[in-house]
């Protein structure tokens, strides 16, 4: 068999697409290749370190496992859909960009996308619960710290927020 | 990556019906997980895969106090982990889900995937064998229900016919004066499960004399490990420490580990002694407040 191409209808970053594709792509190479989207990184292939992280109907997955024909009708995030149109930052962004929390950078837009998802599942979440959660991003410069700072300086801020 | 067919498939009864059709060259496409990493390592090479992530029929959470539960083969290990009736009538199961690979991974990774695919490191099958689960199968010919402790045969290897499709675990009523309890050991929280174990022992009402016991582990064998050699030890008698160590050496005769970059075979046999001991006594002690 040859793998006949078939056509999927994607939301990307609050764009539609239709695209006529085979069904071996992965969701990882149809957001680097199909649409030029390069922030999502492709490193290990094996579901293990997180890069390639984007957001699926508000759940973060690691899209260099999954096939590009199961999200289908649904809508995905990728580190470009995050700040806004005119160029502003999420919360998040700033964060990490005010704790550095990056060293080589491979590793950060996978980070972003999981830790955008958690915050919105978790709205509270403790020191404990993001490094449980974010535990499926790895940083192979080690700079753990760094984010967990970010992450959790959101935290607290959205929590002076709300009082 | 080699090229394939794909067939979303909109019904259970469609995917039986293509899958007995495609039976020859084809696999089941759940979440993947797994089955994407294998592909792309050309360790399988499908012609065709037949996808049934989609079927929300084949998606729930069903309990009651009569026949227990029931979780559907697609139901995301994320939705079992987060499940009130399961964190509160099968508490191993969320915990136990809480350390299955990532959350990005738990997110679109099924649990009938995770069983289907029969790696011996897997952590769920251990605990869902120390439940008691059984499996419903269904194909175009019909259906039958097997017990999960039956299911494995080998590595990567189970007795699923090629045209069947794993479609329920069913999950017996939590056992009166029962504890069940999980244990792992990993170099770091989300590494690779170097030994894992659960383990469930049922007391004689109001004494401290173990009337059933399960242990069953994963990473020591090459399908998860149901030590029932240890777990009879148990049976029968009264629990004290001295016993529970005897039955924890058994466990460790019992298993047939392999060597890999993540620890020795002897190494593997040496924390599953600890492991086992440890996980009795939790389970002993959980089983003497239920």
């Amino acid at each position: 068999m040859e793998g006949s191409k078939k056509m999927i209808k994607v939301k990307v970053n609050g764009k539609l697409y239709e695209l006529l594709i085979k069904p071996k792509i992965t969701l990882l190479q149809l957001l680097r290749n199909e649409l030029g989207l390069t922030g999502t990184k492709q490193a290990c292939m094996d579901n293990s370190c997180g890069a390639c992280t984007v957001i699926v109907d508000k759940m973060a997955i690691k899209s260099c496992s999954v096939l590009a024909m199961q999200v289908n009708g649904k809508e995905v995030t990728s580190v470009e859909g995050l700040a806004s149109e005119d160029g502003k930052l999420t919360p998040l962004q700033e964060a990490f960009l005010e704790f550095s929390a990056f060293q080589c950078g491979f590793c950060t837009p996978g980070k972003l996308m999981s830790s955008t998802a958690m915050l919105e599942e978790m709205p509270d979440p403790t020191e404990e619960d993001v490094r449980r959660d974010m535990e499926g991003n790895l940083c192979r410069c080690t700079g753990y710290k760094q984010y967990l700072a970010a992450i959790m300086h959101v935290v607290q801020k959205r929590k002076e927020g709300s009082k | 990556m080699k090229d394939f067919e794909y067939f979303p498939a909109s019904s259970l009864q469609e995917a039986c019906s293509l899958i007995s059709q495609y039976k020859e060259v084809g696999k089941i496409l759940a979440g993947g997980q797994s089955l994407i990493t294998l592909l792309r390592q050309k360790l399988i090479s499908p012609t065709c895969l037949i996808d049934i992530k989609g079927l929300k029929e084949l998606d729930y959470i069903e309990f009651d106090k009569k026949n227990g539960l029931r979780i559907g083969a697609l139901t995301t290990h994320r939705a079992i982990e987060k499940s009130p009736v399961i964190q509160d009538k099968y508490n191993v199961l969320s915990e136990m889900e809480k350390s299955v690979a990532s959350v990005q991974t738990r997110n679109w990774g099924t649990i009938g995937g995770n069983l289907c695919s029969a790696d011996p490191i897997g952590d769920p099958a251990p605990s869902l064998i120390a439940l008691g689960a059984k499996l419903k199968l269904v194909s175009a010919k019909g259906e039958r229900v097997v017990a999960l402790e039956d299911f494995f045969t080998d590595y990567f290897t189970t007795i699923i016919e090629p045209d069947e499709i794993l479609a329920e675990i069913q999950i017996p009523p939590p056992a009166p004066n029962t504890g069940v309890e999980y244990m792992k050991f990993s170099t770091i929280e989300a590494g690779i499960k170097i030994v894992s174990t659960s383990v469930s022992i049922t007391l004689e009402p109001g004494s401290d004399t173990c009337k059933d016991a399960k242990i069953v582990m994963s990473a020591v064998a090459p399908i998860p490990l149901n030590t029932k050699k240890a777990a009879g030890l148990l049976k029968g008698k009264k629990l004290t420490d001295n016993l529970i160590e005897e039955a924890a050496q058994m466990a460790s005769t019992e298993t047939d580990p392999t060597s890999d970059v993540h620890a020795s075979a002897e190494y593997r046999k040496e924390l599953v002694k600890v492991l086992v001991k440890r996980a009795t006594k939790q389970a002993f002690e959980k089983a003497k407040k239920a």
